[in-house]
């Protein structure tokens, strides 16, 4: 596996693409950082960024990555490598080498603005982590839909619609139930569809580490006494893991059964 | 001839009770360092009471420790513990009643139900004194200093923690709080009720249960407050109920749940505050009329302004937000496109309280946007015409 | 050493192989024929593991092979397409075939045997098609394998590499391997197979030498034999 990842890896590494990416996020950085001159904000401002366009660059960067690399994909499944290996290196190759890019783009012009001087360090590393769970969760379910999908537009159109529905029509759904239920207790509802989506999810830890009081408004209680607990922390990253775990073995599987 | 009077472990008086009754008016009784029980000590002539340093006076758990009932006491420098606690009766360290001209100065008073009680008094003076309690719940504490049907009071300088309320004003006409610290109350830092042309000025009211209410009262000036932490389901920096005629002045509140809650107050000023990073900076609620928002800092606030009504008869001119993103070509210091500081987002919120949990998604950005370009649910008229391109300091 | 046995596949309503089994025990040439969208290719790919058959099982040295993925080191592999990433150089894709094989290879002398050492510095996505089946055949022969199984080998082979492609097809046969190939051109099949199996509508319609075919049909060479075979 790590030939393989190490072969996706360096392929990658030498595509212009990843070097957009990470152009892309140090300049954000950057602009972010001069605009606002404060840590804090800047992060603020970055998690709305970092939640929408991970999942986004994910997924598109996953669909392309799969379908151009179905030559390399053949010739290795004639060598005598098993099949879940080939996925997961490649799979291991994309993810990993985005979340570099996300981590070194931001990482520089927060360092260099001195993040590890100031109290925000660790809501800068949630931040971050955040965005590489949902690299990987976004990439291994784009993979699936490509495996899914012998048509490149096809599957190309499925992942997009995948990632606007977790990005967007997933929390207009919930609004729009929860302002027709409005009459009846809501609670337990607002914790289960956070969990349900990865994006909401990351977006909720984040926003109790970083403007926590508008949130304990009303329903806050709920969620400071659920996520203000470890046992709610612990759960939170948990289901994280298992978001980026179970689009892995559905690829697996999708791939072990799929003619070539 | 005024005389002074000591009392000590050995000196003419071994306990303040005896020193009391003997004093003629005018006495000053000066208590040396000691622990004096003395519940229910009345004093009922003009006296001076001076504590020195380590003049405990303990209330024995019953009972109040000293009722003031005559013109021009002072209490000065005492520590003041156990007063008796009770549910039919308001006992307190120092109660007073009916008089004029009292001063509680320098007082640590610990450990007791109410910390000063002031009835029907007009030109007293409470100063420097420190009411601390453990309080946890509500029924568990009175106030700290608790004013009832009062004029003419100066609170200056006093801390209160651990208790119901920090400082209670009922009745309370041209009276001032100044450079009060009430922190880590259950209930209110500083609660306002039925009372008229009050100012209170450079407090701070920080980590309370539910803030600073004001509620039923005229001509209060609200000046270089500070509002702090106070965070919690129903937790607010200041309340503002049935106010009118006041002016809230240079106060900073920060980190509160809610910076300002305006319920059916009218004619109120605001100007030169600075709201940052509470979730809600003002929500708006019942019928307020030309309240005038101007010069304010909006920093950081997950939502500016509140409204629970499409109407708007409020004006928002020339402030500073955060959020603003217009331009100032002309250059003459106000951003040339007006700012709606009213998100169609907050108002679903205030309808359903739970969608909180789609705050900073995107698709709420995608349905503010859409209520920035034509207005539908929030209140069109809502609109600061020149924004501020700078913080005021 | 190969055992096939009861193959069946489909893609979805089109039944590419409907009962397919034969046995290979010793070295030689075996020349997969049919006609275009027989399942040559298909069968191939399901003896390499590319594609998982509906039913029935192969077996090699005794073992289910898709059970384990080992008994892949002892096939060498030239697809039909010569498809490789775009971007990986001749030199690196050779490399990188020997890393994940780890396994000996010899690709010195086939690079020079067919002139790819100007080549080596190229992109693949820049290279002719010729000379990509050059490279397909580097990475084919340059492992010693048991069994080698080629998939329209000859495409885009200018005269002189057929020639030497031939060359190589019959050492590997001189040295005791199971040589499994698929060609249109029978001229080439003729002259190379020891036995021929002849699909047809998803069966073995023959399976026996050359010559047997030739006589069975009547005609005088393969090219023919096929036809017949075709048009009756």
């Amino acid at each position: 596996m790590i030939k393989i990842f190490k072969y996706s890896f360096s392929d990658l590494m030498r595509s212009r693409w990843s070097f957009i990416y990470l152009g892309f996020y140090m300049l954000l950085g950057f602009v972010l950082l001069f605009l606002n001159n404060d840590l804090s904000k800047g992060i603020i401002t970055l998690m709305n960024v970092i939640v929408v366009l991970t999942p986004m660059i994910g997924t598109i960067f996953g669909v392309m990555y799969f379908y151009n690399s179905r030559e390399f994909t053949e010739l290795l499944l004639a060598q005598p490598v098993k099949r879940s290996v080939i996925f997961l290196g490649q799979y291991l190759g994309i993810s990993i080498s985005l979340a570099m890019s996300l981590i070194i783009g931001l990482g520089i012009p927060f360092l260099v603005y001195g993040v590890f001087r100031s109290g925000e360090i660790f809501n800068f590393l949630l931040l971050l982590i955040a965005g590489g769970f949902l690299t990987f969760i976004f990439v291994a379910i784009s993979v699936c839909i490509a495996l899914f999908n012998a048509n490149k537009i096809k599957g190309f159109g499925y992942a997009i619609l995948m990632w606007l529905f977790f990005a967007v029509i997933y929390d207009g759904l919930v609004l729009l139930s929860m302002m027709v239920f409005a009459d009846y207790p809501l609670d337990d509802f607002a914790l289960l569809v956070s969990f349900l989506n990865p994006i909401d999810l990351s977006r909720i830890m984040i926003l109790l580490k970083l403007d926590i009081s508008a949130l304990l408004g009303y329903t806050g209680a709920l969620f400071q006494r659920f996520f203000g607990t470890n046992l709610g922390f612990v759960m939170s990253w948990l289901m994280l893991v298992i978001w980026t775990c179970v689009p892995v073995l559905l690829m697996v599987r999708i791939a072990n059964k799929k003619n070539f | 001839m005024r005389a002074e009077r000591k009392v000590c472990q050995d000196c003419e008086y071994s306990n303040p009770v005896q020193a009391v009754k003997e004093a003629l008016p005018g006495d000053t009784i000066l208590v040396a360092a000691g622990s004096y029980k003395c519940p229910g000590l009345e004093i009922t002539k003009p006296l001076v009471l001076i504590g020195e340093l380590g003049a405990t006076l303990d209330g024995d758990n019953q009972n109040y420790v000293l009722r003031l009932l005559a013109d021009s006491i002072v209490i000065s420098g005492f520590s003041i513990i156990n007063s008796g606690k009770s549910y039919t009766k308001d006992f307190a360290a120092i109660y007073a009643h009916g008089t004029s001209g009292v001063q509680i100065l320098y007082n640590h008073i610990d450990n007791s139900f109410f910390g000063i009680l002031v009835e029907k008094s007009n030109g007293g003076v409470i100063r420097g004194n420190t009411v601390s309690g453990t309080a946890r719940q509500e029924n568990q504490a009175g106030n700290g200093v608790h004013l009832w049907h009062c004029n003419h009071m100066q609170i200056e300088n006093n801390e209160v923690f651990g208790m119901r309320d920090g400082i209670y004003l009922e009745f309370v006409d041209e009276s001032d709080a100044i450079k009060n610290y009430t922190h880590h109350n259950v209930r209110y830092g500083l609660h306002f009720m039925f009372s008229n042309h009050d100012a209170y000025i450079d407090n701070t009211f920080e980590s309370n249960g539910a803030g600073v209410a004001v509620m039923f009262s005229k001509w209060i000036r609200m000046e270089n407050n500070r509002f702090i932490n106070n965070w919690g389901t129903a937790s607010y920096g200041l309340l503002l109920k049935e106010i009118y005629d006041g002016e809230v002045l240079n106060n900073l509140f920060e980190q509160n749940t809610l910076g300002i809650y305006v319920d059916g107050s009218s004619r109120v000023n605001y100007k030169g505050n600075t709201l940052r990073q509470n979730g809600w900076a003002i929500k708006v609620s019942g019928g307020c009329y030309t309240n005038a928002f101007t010069s304010n800092n909006f920093i950081g606030n997950s939502f500016d302004i509140s409204y629970n009504s499409k109407m708007n008869d409020n004006t928002f001119n020339g402030n500073f937000w955060s959020e603003y993103t217009g331009y100032d070509l002309d250059r003459d210091g106000n951003g040339d496109v007006p700012y709606r500081p009213v998100k169609l987002f907050s108002y679903i919120v205030n309808r359903t309280p739970e969608t909180i949990v789609l705050l900073r998604s995107l698709f709420v950005d995608l349905i503010n946007f859409s209520e920035k370009v034509s207005p539908a649910f929030t209140p069109d008229d809502l609109v600061d015409q020149t924004p501020s391109m700078k913080k005021f300091q | 050493m190969i055992t096939v046995s009861n193959i069946k596949k489909s893609f979805g309503r089109l039944q590419v192989l409907d009962d397919i089994s034969f046995k290979v025990d010793k070295g030689g040439i075996i020349a997969i024929l049919g006609p275009n969208g027989s399942g040559k290719t298909t069968f191939l790919k399901i003896l390499l593991g590319m594609v998982i058959a509906d039913g029935g099982k192969i077996l090699y040295q005794e073992k289910d092979i898709s059970k384990s993925h080992e008994y892949r080191k002892h096939i060498g592999y030239l697809p039909q397409i010569a498809r490789f990433p775009d971007n990986l150089k001749v030199r690196e894709v050779i490399h990188m075939i020997a890393d994940v094989r780890n396994e000996p290879s010899n690709p010195e002398d086939l690079i020079k045997l067919f002139g790819l050492e100007s080549f080596l510095d190229k992109n693949l996505g820049n290279l002719s098609g010729g000379t990509r089946q050059k490279v397909n055949i580097v990475l084919t022969f340059m492992f010693d394998t048991p069994v080698i199984v080629l998939d329209e080998p000859t495409a885009g082979l200018d005269p002189v590499s057929l020639i030497k492609l031939k060359d190589l097809i019959n050492k590997a046969k001189a040295a005791g391997k199971i040589i499994l190939i698929t060609s249109h051109i029978m001229s080439l099949v003729e002259e190379l197979a020891d036995e021929v199996i002849f699909l047809l509508e998803g069966n073995i319609y023959f399976k026996g030498t050359p010559q047997e075919l030739k006589s069975r049909t009547g005609s005088e060479d393969l090219e023919h034999a096929i036809a017949a075979i075709l048009e009756s």
